[in-house]
This record gives C-alpha cells, structure tokens and sequence, in this order.
C-alpha cells in the first residue's frame, strides 16, 4: 500500500517464492507423481500460499496497511466464501438429487 | 430555490489526502472485481462436467501452453513491481522502461492466450459447444479482458510520465494500476489451479 | 446498418401499446420546448447536469425516481383493472401486453424507483450528516446518476421502440433465452441493469469510503447518526452484491447474443444456476432497498418523539448483523427448485434469524416513541404506517420461511402481498418520510403539510385494501401473472384491489398537490433557521439549502446527537474565529457522455447495431482516459468570499430570533 514498502529485495522475494509455488503444482500435475487426491491437495496449498504471497510481497498487505483495507478483504473473503460455498452446496445437491 | 453559489478561483489539483481516499476505492473496486471473478470460478465448477457432446477438459487443455502464459504474467507482475519502484525513487526513464517490459510481457500472455482461443474454436471446441466451454471461455475470456484493459492502462501512463513527469497525481494512478495488474495475477493463480489442473486430472 | 432495428418496431400494432409510446414521446417533447422556450439550457446544462455537487445530483436521482414511480405506478393500475375485470373474457390487455407490464412495473418499481430515490436521499443527507464538505468521489458520484439514469432510459424507450421484457422482473431462463423470447424486450431489460447496475456498484464504493474517510475529524464509527450507518451497510451491501447481478445479466446477455450455453435447455445449459444466481444479488437487494429507510425512520422518529434515539448501540449491531445475514438466506427464493431438505432448512432456519435483529429495530424505534411528544409531521405518519404495516409484512414473511408452506403459496399472490407488505411501507414510506423530512434541507423551504397528511392516508388506505385481499387471495389459490381466470369467487377480491389501486392514485394525486402548492407559497414557507424541526443531527446545521461547501468550519463533534448537543452548549452558530479556503471539484460533462454512452451502447446491443457498439465502447475508454488524464479538477472558494456569506447568515439568524424549531410551535 505504501511507497516505503517497495523495495527491490521484496519483490525479489516475492518472486523467487511465487515462482517455486507455481513450479510445485505445475511439476506434479506433469509427471503425475501422487495419487490424484493428494495432488489437489498440493495444488490448493500452492495457490493459497501464493495468494498470500501475492498479497503481501506485491500488494504490500502487512501490520502496517491501514485498517480499513484489511477489513474489506476480510469483508470480501467472508462473502466469496458465502456466495461460492453456497452455491456449490446448493448446485452439486441439485445434481446428486437428478440423479 | 437558491443555492449559495460563491466565485471560485483558480484550479488546483487533489491533495495527498484526497489521493490517499483514492486508493481505498480502487482498494474497494478489486473486492467487488474478485466478486465477479469468484461467481464466474463457481460457475465454472458447476458446469465443467457438462460437456454435452463437446470434448472434455483434458483434450483441449495444453499444459505447456498455460506454464508459458503463467510465467509472463507472473514475470509482468515484478517488471510492474520495479516500475513502481523506480516511480516511488524519481527515476522517470526507469519507470518508463519497466512498464514497456510489462507491455511486451502482456502482449506475450494475451497472445499465447489469442492462440489458444482460436485453436480450440477451429477444433470445435469453441463456447458455443457446451456448458463447460462456455463456462471456461466467460471465465478465461475475463481475465484477458481485464488483462487486456491493464495494458491500455499502461500505455496511458506511459504517456502521462513522458508528459507530465512524475507529479504525485501521475504516481498515484500508477501506483494504483499496479494493484490492479496484481491483482489479475492472483486471479490467474486461480484461473490455473481451478480450470486447467484439475482438468489435467480428471 | 440498423441491425433488428426497423419500421415496423414503432408500436402501431395495438391503440394501448401506441397510446403509451406517444404519452413518452409528448411528455418528453413537452420538457424539451419548455426548456428551450425559457431558454434555460444553459442554466441546466451548467447548474445541473454537469454538477458534481452531491446535493444537487441527490436532487436529480429523487427527480428521476418520483418520475419513474409514476410510470410504474400506472403499470400497476393497469394489471389491477385488468384482473378486476378479466373473468371469462379478455379484458383490455392482450397476454403478451399484460407480461410486459407485470415485467416492467418490477424492473422500474425496483431499479429505477427505489433505488434511485434511495440514492437521492443518501446523497443529500450522508455527506452533511458526517460533516463533510463532500463525496469521496464526487466525479464518480456523477458517472453513477447517468448510469441510472441511461438504464430508465432504456426502458422507457422500450415503449416506443420495440417491446419489453414478458419475463417478469428476475427474467427466468430458460424462457428469457433467445429460443423462448427471441424479440428484443429481454435484451432491454438485461442492458438496462447491466447499465444501472454498474453505476449502483460505484455509488456503493463511493459512500462506504466517504463514511469511513471523510467524517468529521472527531465523528466516532458510533457517534455516527443512525441514517449514516444504515447507508454504510447499504453501500457495502451495493458494492459487493451488485457484481453478482452484473455476473448473471451478462452471462443471460451472452446465452442470447452469442449463442452460449448458461443457462439453456441443450448442450449442458443450467438453468438452475440462473436462480441461484441473480438471488445471490437479489436478497441482499431486499437489504438494500430497505436499511437506509430504516435509517430514514430512525431519525423521523427521534426528532419528532423530540428525544434521543432508544437503544443507538442495538440499532447499529441489528443492521450490522442484517447486512451479514443478508447474504445467507438467498435460496428461499427458489425453496421449490427440489434442493434436499438439508439445504432447504438451513437456508428457511437463516431466514426466521434475520427477523430477529428487525423485530429489534421495531423494539427501538417504539421506545423511542414511548414517553416522547410525538409531533404528527406526515413524515412520522408514515414512520408510524410503517411500524404496523410492516410487522404483518415480516410474519407473513416468516411463515414463508418454512418450506412446506412456501410450497403452497409459492408464485401465489399470497407471495405477491407479502413482498409489498414489506416493501412498500419498509422501503417506500420510508423514502416519503425521507422525503417530507429533509425536503426544506435540499430545498429551503417546507412541505405543505395538510396535503402531505392526505396523501398518507390515501396512500396506507390504498395499501391496506390492494394488497389484503391478494392475501386471501393466494390461500384460495390464485396465482399471480394472471391476464384472465375463471374463478368467479376470486373477482370481488380483485376489485377491491382495484379500488385499493385507485386510492393510492389520490395519494399520488396529493403528493403532486402538495409539491406545486409547496412550491407556490415558498416564499411563505421559507426555512431561514435550517432547522425547522427542532432537530439533533449536523445535517440540520447548515443553511436551508446548503451553501455549496455545507460546512464553513468542520463541526466539533461531542455526541451521537451532535446538533442537539451543540445546540445545548450555545455553540451551534458560533462564527469561526478564521475561515480558511475551500476546495471543491468543478463541475464536468464527462459524466452526462459517459451515461449517454452507456444508453447508446445498451440501444445498440439491444438492436444489433454492432457497429454502434464498438463506437460507443471507444467513446467510454475516450472518456476516461480524458479524465484520468486532468489533474486540475478542482477549484478554490477564497476564504474572504466564504467570510462574507456566514456573516450575512448569522446576521439573518439574529434578525429571524431563531427558536429552533419555530416551525412547529
């Protein structure tokens, strides 16, 4: 958020991490090395660890954002919960239910 | 009715305060844009079984061909990153130079993903086949757009360093951008993980 | 060239359809001669239309809504005369006619009455209620009014050019599909939301961040006049449901245009997902029509019981927790689509929940009553219309929740009474009362009020008596869309509804009345005071109307009643030892090019105009990047001239002798 949270070293950082979560999940869904289960598993670790990186090397998320932005990407997070939690539940019920 | 309508004089731009008000929009904005994105993954989750009589996901996604997009668009995040930099530092030919670096690499992502698209219409897999496709082409189709615009955006800033220099209305907007073209790279990560790997999969 | 676009679109295919299309066309022409005769253009064009002051664009929204709520309005006399006399026979309206009005009083009634009209009062009020001088956004604040104004544009054009939408206002594929409804009325009545509905997402956005950034500097989150927090989570609630909106009408838009498949039959289509969809936006919708009425009545009610608010703290929690709730009840829409009953009972269990924090709103506001000295201005009649009325509202509501009752009455008009049970008093009295309230603040002089009582009475007469017997109605069965029915024990029921129809039309009549007898003895009726009711929050510190700033010096805020407290110190008009100079945006067109370009794209998509499209598109991004492109948007008001104005407004006050509140000794 702020200018004096770029630095050339954080955003190398951030890189060289989000480079290695991309890495993961794209070298085991390649070789197919784990049992699928386990390879979602990977991935969706991977992509929720990178978010958080993104967030926080890039868009420079840390204790000193100003608060009311993090409450809307807590705000924001609640409701994409919701919104897709429910529909999935709703719309794969309907499903089983047609079966 | 009369309102009090007093002269005004001369033509200021906005103060710090009013720039800082700014970002907590745009801040706000990309919540509400990671509301659409969201709503258009659950769709795609809903739908991506129905294929109808269209091919599945696994025969039209190529894995290389989304390692290439991903990586220019994560390497377009750090050149974005260092344009900041140089901005928030002064340095004008720096910031210049760093936002065409990320030009070339969204023209290369939008490219592969051009590419991409009209292979998978000529093989007839375009969004009018079936559920699926049409979820992953509205979806996808999105994020290029987003992407897209990003670099209209780019351009426009350019323009606006070379003319105006750095003043702190100029940095503002691009600081701003920046988030924005971060952003799409988080979206991206989803795009990835959500659409084209478990379709890889299954 | 002109795509769909031909001769044979002009409505000379039925007298009603042309009789409509030419009161459009006559009533548009008249404004524009009137205009053009007294030569004021200009003066609009200056002080209107390109004016970035939140006051006067809450003026313009409040305009387009009470012009809209007529046309809707008339939509809804003629479905009650139809099925008043459509027993056996045709009546007046051909089926596909009635469809189209059924469709279009909803879409009017919900996006281009109500939500402009909720938008107006917020921009009048929330600003000056912070102590602010502005929006956050004050340009975007432009943009978001000629969006909404774009969007009732293209449905009145509907009326000449083409038809409407016959697919109801939530416009349920799979019939809405290109296969089903191949014409054009869909196509309006996406582009008018997609269009309306990106300005709505904006002025969200906007005011969450004018309430969180520009209070006054010593203005509490909780020392924060109930309207404002009610427009908090109102605002959250925009920005972040109408995406979901904007997410279905798009994906409706592509299945007809492009040939997708969504939400069709065939090819692994999903209709089923189109309900769970636009209800994601659509119940908190519901919330967002209703909280900043109940912000409306709280302050109604504080000032004319002439005590504090009861119960501040709990009033603010109930709406926090309404705008959470709002957001996980939204399959009780569709209880009938076949979800197992899991799904079903949690979503009815989360429903009877969001009654809870309202019943404890009705507490609040009832005490605050208790032991006050009630003034009967007709903005607390209908504060107090409100209070019964809608409680019938919210248990009807609640036996709705239960889903085996919701499969009896289901798409009867039981359910058609009870959602106007609790949005016409829960919204629309609401907005009346806002309206009455704060008209001399925008205005600078009073409401006759002997016309304003009469209207509420014709207005809560009318809604008792057309909306009690759909009730009954629904338990007989009737369900509602019909153009015509054979049950002869129904139509004693619908003409009652009728006459109900009819009542609220005097209401409307006396609404009309009591604005040009207002506006004939305003002089009369002037508020030299800015305070004319005796009342607690800082909107009333400012003068009647405002003067473009609002505030020459930010006000020092001690308490959640802040006026009244400053009131009780004897500092409410102290002058400021200095002023200081002030700067506010100039005013721009951009935002009326911007709304005319969001109304040509929507035409030509609707007509398949593609050419017209990819112009109007270059014109959006030329706009912008114009805008983005101006640094020197704003303009100073030199201290000496602000100086000159407050002392010439205190001096007024000494000479006037204000007793706060004369107005009603």
């Amino acid at each position: 958020m702020h200018p004096q949270s770029h630095s050339a070293k954080r955003l190398i950082t951030g890189f060289i991490l989000a480079l290695a979560l991309t890495l993961i999940p794209f070298a085991i869904v390649w070789t197919m090395a784990f049992p699928v289960e386990l390879t979602f598993g990977i991935i969706a670790l991977c992509a929720l660890v990178q978010v958080g990186v993104h967030l926080h090397y890039f868009l420079g998320i840390d204790s000193r954002t100003p608060i009311e932005n993090v409450l809307a990407i807590c705000f924001a997070g609640v409701l994409i919960f919701l919104m897709v939690g429910g529909t999935l539940w709703i719309m794969f019920d309907l499903y089983e239910r047609m079966m | 009715m009369s309102t009090y309508s007093p002269k005004t004089t001369g033509s200021p731009g906005p103060t710090e305060e009013t720039l800082d008000i700014r970002d907590l929009g745009f801040w706000l904005y990309l919540m509400t844009d990671a509301i659409i994105f969201s709503l258009l993954f659950a769709t795609y989750v809903v739908m991506f079984q129905n294929t109808a009589t269209g091919p599945l996901p696994i025969d039209v996604f190529d894995i290389k061909h989304v390692f290439a997009e991903t990586m220019f668009l994560l390497f377009s995040s750090v050149t974005f990153g260092f344009a900041s930099l140089a901005s928030v530092r002064e340095h004008k030919s720096q910031a210049v130079f760093w936002l065409i670096v990320t030009i070339v690499l969204g023209l290369g992502f939008i490219s592969l993903e051009v590419i991409e698209f009209i292979g998978m219409i000529e093989s007839g897999a375009g969004p009018q086949t079936s559920g699926f496709l049409t979820a992953f082409f509205t979806l996808v189709g999105t994020h290029g757009a987003h992407v897209s615009l990003g670099m209209i955006g780019i351009m426009v800033m350019i323009f606006q360093i070379l003319i105006k220099g750095l003043t702190s209305p100029v940095k503002s907007r691009l600081h701003r951008l920046g988030m924005f073209w971060h952003f799409l790279d988080i979206v991206w990560i989803g795009i990835f993980s959500i659409v084209y790997m478990p379709g890889w999969l299954i | 060239m002109l795509g769909r676009l031909g001769f044979d679109s002009l409505p000379f295919y039925s007298a009603i359809a042309f009789g409509g299309a030419s009161i459009t066309v006559l009533g548009g022409l008249a404004v524009f001669l009137l205009v053009t005769y007294f030569g004021k253009w200009r003066y609009f064009w200056d002080e209107w239309l390109t004016s970035l002051d939140h006051k006067r664009i809450g003026i313009m929204y409040i305009a387009l809504a009470l012009v809209m709520l007529v046309r809707g309005f008339v939509d809804a006399l003629m479905m009650r005369s139809q099925q008043a006399i459509a027993l056996n026979n045709d009546g007046y309206l051909a089926p596909e006619h009635f469809d189209q009005v059924f469709s279009s009083h909803g879409t009017i009634m919900i996006f281009f009455m109500a939500m402009p009209f909720l938008t107006g009062l917020i921009n009048i009020v929330v600003p000056q209620q912070l102590g602010a001088r502005d929006v956050a956004f004050p340009f975007m604040n432009s943009i978001s009014l000629w969006l909404t104004a774009a969007g009732a544009a293209l449905v009145m054009v509907s009326l000449v050019i083409g038809k409407f939408s016959t697919a109801g206002w939530t416009g349920y594929p799979p019939y809405s599909g290109a296969e089903y409804s191949p014409g054009v009325g869909v196509d309006y009545w996406i582009w008018a939301l997609l269009v309306s509905g990106v300005g709505s997402t904006m002025t969200g956005i906007n005011f969450v961040v004018t309430i969180i950034k520009c209070r006054a500097p010593k203005m509490r989150l909780m020392q924060m006049p109930l309207f404002t927090w009610t427009t908090l989570c109102t605002s959250l609630l925009m920005a972040f449901a109408f995406p979901a909106l904007t997410v279905v009408a798009a994906m409706l838009g592509l299945d007809r245009i492009l040939g997708f498949h969504f939400f069709t039959n065939d090819a692994g289509g999903n209709m089923m997902n189109y309900a769970n969809l636009i209800w994601i936006w659509g119940h908190p919708e519901v919330y967002i029509l209703i909280l900043p009425a109940f912000g409306v009545f709280s302050e109604v009610t504080a000032t004319f019981s002439q005590k504090r608010l009861f119960g501040y703290r709990s009033l603010v929690y109930a709406t926090a927790v309404i705008t959470i709730l709002s957001f996980t009840v939204w399959l009780h829409h569709f209880f009938t689509m076949g979800s197992s009953p899991n799904v079903n009972a949690v979503f009815g269990i989360a429903t009877m929940i969001i009654a809870v924090p309202t019943g404890v709103k009705i507490f609040d506001w009832v005490f605050t009553m208790y032991k006050g000295r009630i003034i009967f201005h007709p903005a607390m009649l209908f504060t107090i219309g409100f209070l019964i009325t809608f409680v019938l509202g919210g248990v009807s509501g609640v036996l709705l929740a239960i889903p085996p009752a919701d499969f009896l009455m289901h798409n009867s008009t039981f359910l058609v009474a009870h959602f106007h049970n609790v949005l016409i008093p829960g919204a629309v009295f609401g907005y009346f009362a806002g309206f009455q309230y704060w008209f001399p603040k925008a205005t600078g002089f009073t409401l006759d009020r002997a016309w304003g009582v009469r209207s509420f009475w014709f207005w809560i007469i009318g809604f008792y008596l057309a909306f009690m017997p759909l009730y009954a109605l629904g338990f007989m069965g009737m369900s509602r869309r019909m153009e015509r029915y054979e049950m002869a024990e129904w139509q004693p029921f619908l003409i009652l509804a009728a006459v109900g129809a009819l009542s609220v039309l005097i209401g409307i009549f006396c609404q009309g009345m009591q604005l040009y007898v207002s506006i004939r003895d305003r002089e009369k009726n002037k508020d030299i005071t800015g305070d004319p009711y005796n009342a607690r929050t800082l909107e009333w510190q400012t003068s009647s109307p405002p003067a473009e700033y609002n505030f020459a010096k930010v006000p020092d805020v001690q308490d959640i009643d802040a006026f009244w407290d400053m009131k009780q110190r004897g500092v409410a008009y102290a002058p400021a030892r200095e002023y200081e100079d002030i700067h506010l945006p100039r005013n721009t067109g951009i935002g009326v090019f911007l709304g005319g370009l969001g109304f040509l794209v929507g035409f030509a998509v609707t007509w398949y105009i593609w050419w017209l499209v990819a112009l109007g598109f270059l014109g959006v991004l030329a706009c912008l990047i114009t805008r983005s492109s101006q640094d020197h948007t704003y303009e100073i008001i030199p201290a000496a001239e602000i100086e000159a104005h407050e002392k010439a407004r205190i001096k007024a006050l000494e000479a006037h002798k204000p007793t706060p509140g004369d107005f009603w000794s």
